[in-house]
């Protein structure tokens, strides 16, 4: 027997914790890491929801291996997935009531779109994890469904050269998976499409948002320092007072170019994402002032003998547009249907003008600054 | 949605399809069909570089230039001159996804 070790009675005194493998229990069904069903609990919602909002996702993965929906038997689908938590409670979701083998590949916690673009949701990992857990011992069939995104990493000629294994690819979305499955691993044309609706995009803009403020608190605190000091020392007062409205078109070109950019994006003219941002930051201009041009705030800054309307209107309408497009060309990473030669070209067209709008806005609020001063003690 | 037209660099090289079918079962933006049992462009325009087609193509009758369509990437690649990565999960590259 090739798998029986010939044992004699030296080498059992000195390994005598060496089992004795039979070639039956190679050949035995791979045990799964666990049963599954397709319940999230509280923690799979509170995971899902920090994993939308912070930097909980880029640790939220789950050991890779074989795992075991429902009782699957040896006639039972192996759907191939990643290790991203959030993309396995998916997929567990959307599997309702059908019994079915979990393949997860080693991601390193990445869903599996961007992990495909990256090479660790590919080829090579998906015939490792094959052999690994003995596909071939657990099902009567050769095939595996693998997510069409998943395509991008995976050659699925060179999955089955190797492993025998047919690749069927799936629905772009987990939520069409069991009509794909009931209508015979077809994909209708609408299943195949990836979708950017407005729920889709919404959900992305809280990770637009809080990276970008990370950004804004740092503005914030250089503008409190430059009109908190004076001469004398630091006038908490003016951090606020002189501070307070560039502090606020900081935080409105972040949250035009980071939400309503996302949000408005197919209304937006152009196809360019910068463009698209500095016209939702223009707009933003617009109404900023039609809501304060007629409020006391706006009569103040009028009044003030440091001319500060004017300085506040030339900063304002440089930067808030200049803010919001180049926030919003950030967004083309996270869209579904923006290519790389093109977001290259965009950024070749507008890095001047976003260096030149960061020099023009730091004259213009450090110039105002000085003039503050010059009227204060002239 | 289409972004920047013609731009793309996707490439097709009729000749070498065999019919497979691969591409137009795994481009997510329906770029070909199938006619006269080869591939065909519906709308070049309307990829968006992933790769999937060129990737799943057994011989070579599509390339397409792939990468991460992600800014922050792409910045750092424009000021440090090195390819443009995206977070791989091992803290390399721009960490942004």
């Amino acid at each position: 027997m090739l798998f029986e070790p010939v044992k004699t009675p030296a080498m059992a005194a000195l390994r005598p914790e060496l089992p004795s493998i039979k070639a039956s229990e190679i050949l035995k069904r791979p045990e799964p890491l666990a049963v599954i069903n397709d319940r999230w609990g509280f923690q799979g919602y509170l995971g899902a929801f920090l994993a939308r909002t912070t930097s909980w996702r880029n640790r939220y993965d789950l050991r890779p291996g074989l795992y075991a929906f429902g009782t699957p038997g040896d006639a039972d689908e192996i759907l191939v997935t990643a290790n991203y938590k959030l993309t396995f409670d998916k997929l567990r979701r959307h599997l309702r009531g059908r019994n079915s083998w979990i393949l997860v590949l080693d991601t390193k916690g990445i869903n599996v779109w961007c992990a495909a673009g990256k090479g660790t949701f590919g080829t090579k990992e998906l015939i490792s994890k094959i052999n690994e857990w003995r596909l071939h011992s657990l099902v009567n069939h050769r095939r595996v469904i693998v997510p069409q995104l998943g395509a991008v990493g995976i050659a699925a000629h060179a999955v089955q050269k190797s492993t025998g294994f047919r690749v069927h690819y799936g629905p772009v979305d987990a939520r069409d998976l069991i009509a794909y499955l009931d209508n015979n691993r077809v994909a209708t044309p609408a299943m195949r499409r990836v979708r950017f609706n407005w729920r889709d995009r919404l959900v992305l803009t809280p990770m637009e948002l809080i990276p970008s403020f990370k950004y804004f608190w740092k503005y914030a605190l250089a503008v409190g320092i430059l009109f908190g000091f004076q001469p004398g020392g630091i006038i908490f007062a003016n951090v606020l007072n002189q501070g307070g409205p560039y502090m606020v078109v900081g935080a409105a070109g972040v949250i035009s170019g980071a939400l309503l950019a996302p949000l408005l994006l197919p209304f937006l003219p152009f196809r360019s994402f910068a463009v698209k941002g500095w016209f939702v930051g223009a707009a933003t201009v617009a109404a900023l002032w039609a809501i304060f041009a007629d409020s006391s705030i706006t009569r103040a800054m009028i009044e003030d003998p440091s001319y500060y309307a004017l300085w506040f209107s030339a900063f304002s309408v440089v930067f808030i547009p200049a803010v919001s497009s180049f926030v919003a060309l950030q967004f083309t990473g996270s869209t579904t249907y923006t290519h790389m030669t093109g977001v290259y070209k965009e950024h070749k067209y507008a890095l001047p003008f976003y260096i030149f709008a960061a020099i023009f806005s730091i004259a213009i609020i450090v110039g105002h600054k000085l003039f503050l001063l010059y009227v204060e003690f002239a | 949605m289409r972004y920047l037209l013609n731009v793309n660099t996707l490439e097709y090289n009729p000749e070498l399809c065999t019919g497979c079918r691969r591409c137009v079962e795994v481009c997510p933006h329906a770029v070909f069909e199938m006619k006269d049992r080869k591939a065909r462009f519906v709308d070049k325009n309307r990829c968006m570089e992933c790769g999937a087609c060129q990737q799943n193509c057994d011989t070579g009758a599509l390339k397409v230039q792939t990468g991460v369509g992600c800014s922050a990437a792409i910045l750092q690649s424009i000021f440090t001159g090195k390819p443009a990565v995206c977070g791989t999960g091992d803290g390399s590259g721009a960490g942004c996804c």
